[in-house]
């Protein structure tokens, strides 16, 4: 095997010309050795490029998969329906019935409890919104007929966009051939379009696919980071600065510097255990609120950033402690006026990648209830949330169909965010960071 | 030497790092305005004995320092004796230029912020100013105040530090080879620096070099396994040392 490789690279290095072949290799016996040398360096680069080509190749197929399967999302269908707004019915606000009369009018052949029941199925419940909308911001409106474009529902959503098998039986489908006439007739009157989806960066979460967004989720997310950041920040850089500059090196800090290595290891569902122990039922803290989550995360990226800024403040040559003490710098004044701020970048850079950690984390999440369905956008850090990855585990359980895109879309989402805070950190790290 | 003339002295001066002894009943004299340089063997303990004199070993956890330093005639190893002043009074310049990764501005002005030597923005600009005269890189740099200290050249660093040092204004300077990291024009500029600084300052300088030493030094001292072996004007003990030992390593037949 050696040999033959041995061979080889001789072949390669006699077609090169080497000129110091003569000199280098004089004898035979070096000849062979240098040649093995550099086969081995050949091999070695082979390796680690056929290293990077694997992962880059995982990685694309991995990211055309969830685009491929959530960019419908960002795309809503819309159907044109002729709505009638009944007086007495505004009057009454049951926009439902003005909505449903006007599908009625529209399709006349619809008969009977069922297929009216389908026909109304065409458009998102949502609609009934929109309406009562339009007439708010436009009272003339009463008693007119108008031409209005409403959201279609999930079942229309996911045909017009071809994610249905219309291939099978009609029973054994949800969508039925009535209603693929119906939206055929509109496709035909040029009444049915495709617009951007603003609802799912609007709404809250929603038992109806076409409804369902990601606002509630982002804020819940946004809250728990900035009480997770609050807190893991202030304990971690102080625990650090302590740890690195005043404690004295003796058996108890060692036994510190082990354990605090050691939590950064523990499965982070443990942390959310011990939140829920703690938190929710020992101090009785509100369950599902990013207060809780933000408390939960805190404990998970506590150890990274201590490890982080604790790095970032060794790295500060003793020179510059040396510099600034023999000048009559006192200890405390050392630490602030150079040692921090000569680590603040690498502390931020390890801190931010702690929160990226933290935003991307589900299991404690679980464990303290931020995995309810919560259609209200949360508004403060008490109000019951869920988080971005959280959302995707619950849509990534729906049964809807509907469901499928926008739990890629939230994932698309979740690693665009992730994308932007890691960014931020290397830019960090290459923009401010000391070179010693 | 008269009494009026020390600046500094060691007394029966004993350190360790942990079981480990570095000095041994070291005592010395250090003339006012003078250069008095140290000299001897790598490991010999001539930092050791240079950071004793502002307690910079003070930082050294292991380190132990046993017997008496005078800083004009008042013990500075006593209880009440303020750190933070004593190295306001005591600089130091080190081996490998070490200016703080800030403006030149601000490296030079740090000292005098820290201890309030002034009162106003204008007057610190004048310290400033007086401080980079001073040490000779005024010229070099007025134009590029704002400009990091780490971009400045290996030798105008170790004069910014030395710029840094003299600006609050202290009574001795210690240097702990200031031009090991540094080409002979950088060296000769700094030499000749010292022999101005002298005017007003007492300098304490360890050296490698016996030239450096002959060249810059009024008196010298010759340490060697922890112990001062000679010590004395630098011209009697460069042409006439009294011991074979100092003999040999200022030859450079040991070292
Ligand atoms: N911080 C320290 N901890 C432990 N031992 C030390 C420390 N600093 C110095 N020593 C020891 O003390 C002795 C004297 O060291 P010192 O640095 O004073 O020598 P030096 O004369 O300055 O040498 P060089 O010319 O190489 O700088 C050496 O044996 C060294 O190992
Ligand atoms: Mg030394």
């Amino acid at each position: 095997m050696i040999k033959r490789t041995t061979k080889i690279a001789m072949k390669r290095a006699k077609k090169k010309k080497n000129p110091f072949k003569f000199k280098l290799g004089s004898s035979k016996k070096n000849q062979v050795h240098l040649a093995r040398r550099h086969a081995r360096e050949r091999r070695f680069r082979v390796f680690g490029f056929s290293a990077i080509a694997a992962s880059m190749i995982f990685l694309l197929v991995f990211f055309a998969s969830i685009i491929a399967d959530g960019y419908s999302a960002f795309t809503q269908a819309q159907l044109r329906i002729v709505v009638t707004f009944d007086q007495s019915l505004v009057e009454k606000g049951n926009y439902r019935k003005i909505l449903q009369n006007s599908l009625k009018q529209q399709f006349p052949e619809a008969k009977g409890r069922k297929q009216r029941f389908m026909l109304y199925k065409l458009v998102s419940k949502g609609g009934v919104n929109s309406l009562r909308k339009l007439v708010d911001n436009n009272p003339q409106i009463i008693g007119e007929t108008d031409q209005v474009w409403l959201p279609a529902s999930s079942l229309i959503d996911m045909y017009v966009k071809g994610k249905t098998n219309n291939e099978v039986d009609e029973s054994k489908r949800k969508i039925k051939d009535l209603q693929i006439k119906w939206l055929e007739e509109l496709q035909a009157n040029n009444s049915v379009r495709s617009v951007f989806n603003t609802a799912f960066f609007t709404n809250g979460d929603s038992r109806e696919p076409e409804q369902a967004g990601i606002l509630g989720s982002i804020m819940g997310s946004i809250f728990s980071i900035v009480v997770c950041m609050l807190i893991s920040m202030s304990i971690g850089i102080g625990a650090a600065v302590y740890l690195e500059e005043f404690a004295p090196k003796n058996k108890l800090t060692d036994l510190i510097e082990v354990n605090i290595n050691n939590l950064a290891a523990v499965p982070s569902i443990i942390f959310g255990l011990l939140a829920l122990a703690i938190y929710l039922n020992f101090f009785g803290m509100p369950r599902s609120s990013s207060l809780v989550g933000g408390f939960a995360l805190a404990m998970l990226v506590l150890p990274t950033i201590v490890i982080a800024s604790r790095n970032a403040l060794a790295a500060v040559p003793p020179s510059i402690r040396f510099a600034a003490t023999a000048l009559g710098a006192t200890k405390v004044q050392v630490t602030l006026h150079h040692t921090i701020p000569y680590a603040l970048p690498g502390i931020l850079t390890g801190t931010i990648l702690g929160v990226a950690r933290a935003l991307g984390e589900t299991a404690p999440l679980l464990m303290i209830g931020m995995v309810a369905f919560v259609a209200d956008v949360p508004t403060g850090i008490l109000d019951p949330a869920t988080s971005l990855p959280t959302q995707i585990y619950l849509w990534a359980d729906s049964p809807e169909l509907g469901f499928v895109e926008k739990t890629s879309a939230c994932i698309i989402i979740l690693l665009l965010i992730l994308g932007i805070v890691n960014g931020t950190a290397a830019y960090i790290r290459k923009k401010f960071q000391y070179d010693w | 030497m008269k009494n009026k003339d020390i600046r500094m002295q060691a007394k029966g001066l004993n350190v360790s790092y942990g079981d480990k002894q570095a000095l041994f009943d070291v005592n010395l004299e250090i003339a006012k305005n003078k250069v008095t340089a140290l000299i001897g063997p790598s490991g010999c303990g001539k930092s050791t004995f240079l950071r004793c004199l502002n307690r910079m070993n003070d930082v050294v956890d292991s380190c132990k320092i046993d017997g008496i330093v005078q800083l004009d005639g008042f013990n500075i190893y006593k209880k009440k004796v303020d750190v933070v002043l004593l190295r306001q009074k005591i600089g130091m310049v080190f081996q490998k230029p070490n200016p703080f990764p800030k403006s030149i501005y601000e490296n030079v002005a740090y000292g005098p912020k820290i201890h309030g030597l002034t009162n106003s923005r204008e007057e610190l600009d004048k310290l400033v100013k007086k401080s980079l005269n001073r040490a000779g890189l005024w010229e070099e740099v007025k134009d590029r105040l704002e400009d990091p200290g780490t971009s400045l050249s290996g030798g105008q660093q170790q004069r910014l530090c030395i710029a840094r040092a003299i600006a609050v204004t202290p009574e001795v300077i210690l240097m702990d080879e200031p031009c090991s990291a540094l080409d002979p024009i950088a060296t000769k500029i700094i030499e000749e620096l010292i022999d101005d600084l002298k005017k007003k300052f007492t300098i304490v300088i360890i050296t490698h070099s016996m030239q450096q030493a002959a060249r810059v030094s009024d008196y010298t001292a010759f340490f060697h396994l922890g112990k001062i072996i000679e010590s004395g004007e630098t011209k009697q003990m460069f042409s006439n040392p009294r011991l074979k030992r100092t003999q040999d390593y200022i030859a450079g037949k040991f070292g």
